[in-house]
């Protein structure tokens, strides 16, 4: 049953994926990539991680892509155009890396399957639950979570910083080349 | 009990796809979505292993990494407001130099 329920939450999460990176309208990509995070949240539960589902949809599914839906409506972004392949040459050697890579992944994935290591017994355990975390996050990693906020504070500074209209800047820019404009006049004259 | 080898093969083709993705794509908006498709994919790495060694260090882990997520995002996006203001076009090739 958990198995079932597995295989449809990773076939719903790598279908949004793929649509999502074959979408040419980004507003659609944003709409698949909030199937992705939806999807994950429910692997998370089924991984016995509630509190990070929660964290999941709220942060991602929430927060950031609000964020990026809406500068995706501020730009009004515009469909890519199709282009094609400049080095049509190059695929095979593309697909033959591919293919080496894949072997790897695949020989990981094997022998982390046939190891030896014996998980333990699946008694009543609180990991997972918010309890433990904010209990681990409060007491042993303390430092990282304060210097989380700092980074939070940062990126907030940062973002208006960036995001912000260069008035002074371009108002400079205006006045200097009305000076010039006058000096040439005058020079003119 | 689904084996830890199937989330980490999940795992990694979501990585997969999201990296092909940044590659393929030439919208800016959409190479920052497929960036967070790999954050996240790492994400379930850490869930998995947390979850099959009973050790709730993993979760913290994801704890931190979306909130850099969160970071990357305001920051990102204010980037990409900056370049479509100075540009009017969202194309990465197009802004190839960082002067304006």
């Amino acid at each position: 049953m958990t198995i079932l329920i597995f295989l449809l939450l990773a076939a719903l999460t790598i279908g949004c994926a793929v649509a999502m990176v074959a979408q040419r309208n980004p507003l659609y990509s944003a709409i698949a990539l909030i199937g992705v995070f939806l999807g994950m949240a429910g692997i998370y539960v089924t991984l016995a991680a509630p509190f990070i589902a929660a964290i999941q949809v709220i942060v991602y599914a929430g927060a950031i892509m609000v964020l990026v839906v809406f500068v995706i409506m501020l730009l009004n972004v515009e469909e890519e155009v199709r282009r094609p392949i400049r080095l049509r040459r190059l695929v095979p050697l593309g697909v033959l890396l591919a293919a080496i890579f894949f072997a790897e992944a695949a020989f990981i994935i094997y022998f982390v399957e046939t190891s030896a290591y014996n998980p333990p017994p699946a008694t009543q355990s609180n990991v997972g639950l918010t309890a433990s975390v904010g209990t681990g996050l409060f007491t042993k990693y303390l430092l990282p979570f304060e210097i989380t906020s700092l980074l939070i504070l940062m990126a907030i500074v940062g973002a208006i910083t960036l995001a912000r209209r260069v008035s002074t800047l371009e108002g400079g820019r205006t006045r200097l080349r009305a000076t010039e404009e006058t000096r040439s006049q005058t020079s003119a004259d | 009990m689904v084996p830890l080898s199937w989330y980490l093969a999940l795992s990694a083709v979501l990585f997969t796809i999201g990296a092909a993705g940044v590659i393929i794509k030439r919208n800016a908006i959409a190479m920052f979505m497929c960036i967070e498709l790999m954050l996240n994919a790492t994400n379930i790495t850490f869930v998995a292993f947390s979850s099959f060694f009973r050790d709730v260090t993993g979760q913290l882990f994801v704890f931190i990494v979306m909130t850099v997520a969160a970071a990357e995002a305001a920051v990102g996006l204010g980037i990409i407001i900056a370049i479509f203001r100075n540009r009017l076009s969202l194309d990465v090739d197009d802004a190839s130099v960082l002067r304006d």
